[in-house]
């Protein structure tokens, strides 16, 4: 059977220079909460805008395939995408005011989502609106109603932000780095949402985050990305047993670990910075600041097989030993 | 030892306009803070967005005039010493390195302008200086003659870093410094700080709302909720037993990288913490999971907690 979301092969371009993302394959099974992981720049955003076909202008995408419940997305045109999105797949973004419209009440963005695409009257969405703002944890949610967005704290707007996302009752959740502007406290509360949802609803999720703590702790499976390729996918458990690709243990090395932190000891650290990569690169991105980086990793990549769910893009054989304890 | 910071009874309230008919109303954003910071350590402080710990900072630095209270740096009394000896003395690292650099001038002369502020340094004199803080941070010589957006966000931090210490100060007062970087690149300039610490004996306020980095940087921290330090204690005492239930709620919403273990659930509504409207008793009882009718009436005072911390809590 294949995936929900299904992609092969993802090519964005910006104007021609530089390549967003390239050849990145990233699958999300129903039901599964999918973490998309990589540093800022790697491409995780423009993969997500690219799924929901809103990349900025000047922004073309194309794939071997993108199909999302056996539907080819690249085929669908602009009618038919604006009737898919916000109904059975939505977006969440880090910041709720980019997609909350300041000059509306919460009741009235809300309601016109649901009547939009299910029409309906506008009581009923209402009603609707008041149901699911209870339950993503909002206090006096018909006070709310009658709210401007600037009204609210920003743990609030994000859980209206997701209680709108949830109006109609969507298979898929985009939801890019949705707790990232927020305290560890909201955030806590905001991903423990989420995986109440997940498992009520029985909703996918592809959660886009740089944190790492948050893929361990509610990714069901983790693709990471790094200039804008895939270049390690595997379950959770899998990734942070056996991390294969160069770069998934550089960035794990990196997190300090409360309660396990050596104080006068460094961290570690991947030196240098994502780079940018032009039209005509061969070879494996992460090169310029891999530590085992020798001449063959000019050449083509091969993907690597480490378990029956888990691949990595590196010229290196996979290695089990037992993780350092941090 | 020797105190490089001391701060007695510190506040500082902010009178905003709610509206043109709204009555106007009064922030306290660091409400009665009192404590002191021994020369070669590092105190952490954490907290929630808005809980004053910038205002604090800014109140150190002496960017702002507190409403009352004092501060000591290096024994002395802050306001008065004039800027450029406030300048020797202590520094800021700020988090966002792109709003703090000049965009319009090359980094080197951006990191040599607490110098020439001084007005007593000699152009060679500069030119070594700067030309040794930039090595000693990791930045070439060639990154000197770039501009701030030619550089990286962990490049431009370095960046903000060797101004800071350029003028060889006492003290780094750095908010949130790693707060816009990657991890991979956080990893890197914490280390680099730590280094630093270590071989120019500098001693750190480090704040940050990240506490699994101030757990691997600071030798004591403090919490603080709606303009107080709620808790405080060595690094380790305060990780291995928090008293307050505001730090075990933090605590516990740290995710740590282990899989397996889901997302706690930390037992805060969503009450959110107004400064302009501190609840009357204990200022943390609306979200207080364990609330007595006490704590609503009576603002707990800070008792001693071992072994060197104190706790303002009824029940702690
Ligand atoms: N100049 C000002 N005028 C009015 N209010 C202010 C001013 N500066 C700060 N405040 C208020 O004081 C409180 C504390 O702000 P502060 O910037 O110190 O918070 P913080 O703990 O640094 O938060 P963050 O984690 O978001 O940086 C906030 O409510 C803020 O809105
Ligand atoms: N509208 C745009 N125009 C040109 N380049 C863009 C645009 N949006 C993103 N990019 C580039 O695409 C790359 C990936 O960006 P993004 O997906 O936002 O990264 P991430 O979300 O992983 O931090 C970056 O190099 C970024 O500069
Ligand atoms: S292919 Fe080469 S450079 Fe790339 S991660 Fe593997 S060893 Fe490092
Ligand atoms: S004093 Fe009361 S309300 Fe405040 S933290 Fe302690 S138990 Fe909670
Ligand atoms: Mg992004
Ligand atoms: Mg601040």
């Amino acid at each position: 059977m294949s995936a929900l979301l299904d992609i092969e092969d993802l090519e964005v371009m910006f104007g021609g220079r530089s390549a967003a993302v390239r050849g990145a394959s990233l699958q999300v099974e129903k039901g599964e909460t999918h973490c998309l992981v990589g540093e800022s720049g790697c491409g995780k955003s423009v993969t997500a805008l690219s799924i929901m076909n809103l990349l900025a202008r000047g922004g073309r995408r194309a794939a071997k395939r993108m199909s999302f419940a056996g539907t080819d997305l690249l085929s669908l045109s602009d009618r038919e995408m604006a009737r898919l999105r916000g109904n059975r797949i939505s977006m969440i973004f880090q910041e709720p005011m980019t997609s909350l419209n300041p000059a509306f009440t919460i009741g009235s963005q809300m309601a016109e989502v649901l009547t939009r695409h299910k029409g309906g009257s506008r009581t009923a969405a209402l009603e609707r609106a008041v149901e699911l703002m209870g339950r993503v944890g909002i206090t006096a949610p018909e006070m709310r109603l009658g709210q401007f967005p600037h009204q609210l704290s920003g743990g609030l707007r994000q859980r209206v932000m997701i209680a709108m996302a949830l109006m109609c009752d969507p298979e898929l959740l985009v939801a890019d780095e949705p707790t990232t502007a927020l305290d560890v406290t909201v955030q806590a509360q905001i991903l423990r949402l989420l995986a109440t949802l997940k498992r009520e609803l029985g909703l996918a999720i592809l959660l886009i985050t740089h944190d790492l703590g948050i893929v361990a702790r509610v990714a069901d499976r983790v693709s990471v990305m790094y200039a804008g390729e895939v270049v390690e996918r595997a379950p959770t458990a899998e990734l942070f047993r056996s991390p294969q690709h160069p770069y998934t243990r550089g960035l794990l090395s990196c997190v300090p670990v409360p309660g396990r932190v050596q104080r006068d000891r460094p961290l570690g650290s991947i030196p240098g910075v994502v780079p940018a990569i032009g039209p005509g690169f061969a070879g494996c991105a992460f090169r310029s600041r891999c530590s085992h980086a020798d001449a063959s990793c000019e050449r083509e990549i091969p993907r690597r097989q480490a378990g029956s769910a888990h691949d990595y893009l590196c010229r290196l054989a996979p290695e089990f030993s037992e993780p350092q304890p941090a | 030892m020797s105190v490089a910071i001391e701060v007695q009874n510190l506040r500082c309230e902010f009178r905003v306009n709610a509206g043109w008919f709204a009555a106007e109303k009064r922030v306290i954003a660091v409400d009665d803070v009192t404590f002191s910071v021994p020369a070669g350590s590092v105190l952490g402080i954490v907290g929630e967005s808005g809980c004053g710990k910038s205002t604090l900072a800014r109140l150190i630095l002496g960017l702002l005039k507190p409403t009352a209270g004092t501060v000591l740096v290096d024994g002395k009394r802050l306001f008065d010493l004039d800027r450029k000896a406030r300048a020797r003395l202590i520094q800021p690292v700020f988090q966002d390195p792109f709003a703090s650099l000049n965009p319009r001038h090359r980094i080197k002369d951006i990191v040599a302008l607490p110098l020439t502020a001084q007005g007593t340094f000699s152009r060679a004199e500069i030119e070594r200086r700067v030309a040794q803080i930039l090595e000693r941070v990791g930045l070439s010589a060639a990154m000197g003659e770039r501009m701030p957006s030619q550089l990286s966000g962990g490049q431009r931090q370095r960046a903000a870093i060797a101004r800071a210490l350029v003028l060889e100060p006492r003290i780094v007062i750095c908010d949130e410094p790693t707060s816009a970087l990657d991890v991979s690149v956080q990893a890197q300039i914490l280390n680099l700080l730590a280094d630093l610490r270590r071989d120019l004996g500098l001693t750190y306020l480090f704040i940050s709302h990240n506490l699994a980095v101030v757990e691997h940087v600071a030798s004591e921290v403090a919490v603080m909720y709606l303009g107080r330090f709620v808790e405080r204690n060595e690094t380790d005492a305060l990780f291995r037993a928090p008293g307050h239930p505001y730090t075990q709620a933090l605590l516990q919403s740290v995710l740590t990288p282990e899989p397996g273990r889901g997302v706690p659930d930390i037992g805060l509504g969503d009450a959110m913490p107004d400064p302009a409207n501190i609840p009357p008793g204990c200022r943390f009882n609306p979200r207080c999971g364990i609330a007595v009718e006490r704590c609503r009436r009576v603002a707990p005072t800070p008792m001693v907690r071992a072994p060197q911390g104190m706790v303002e809590c009824h029940l702690a």
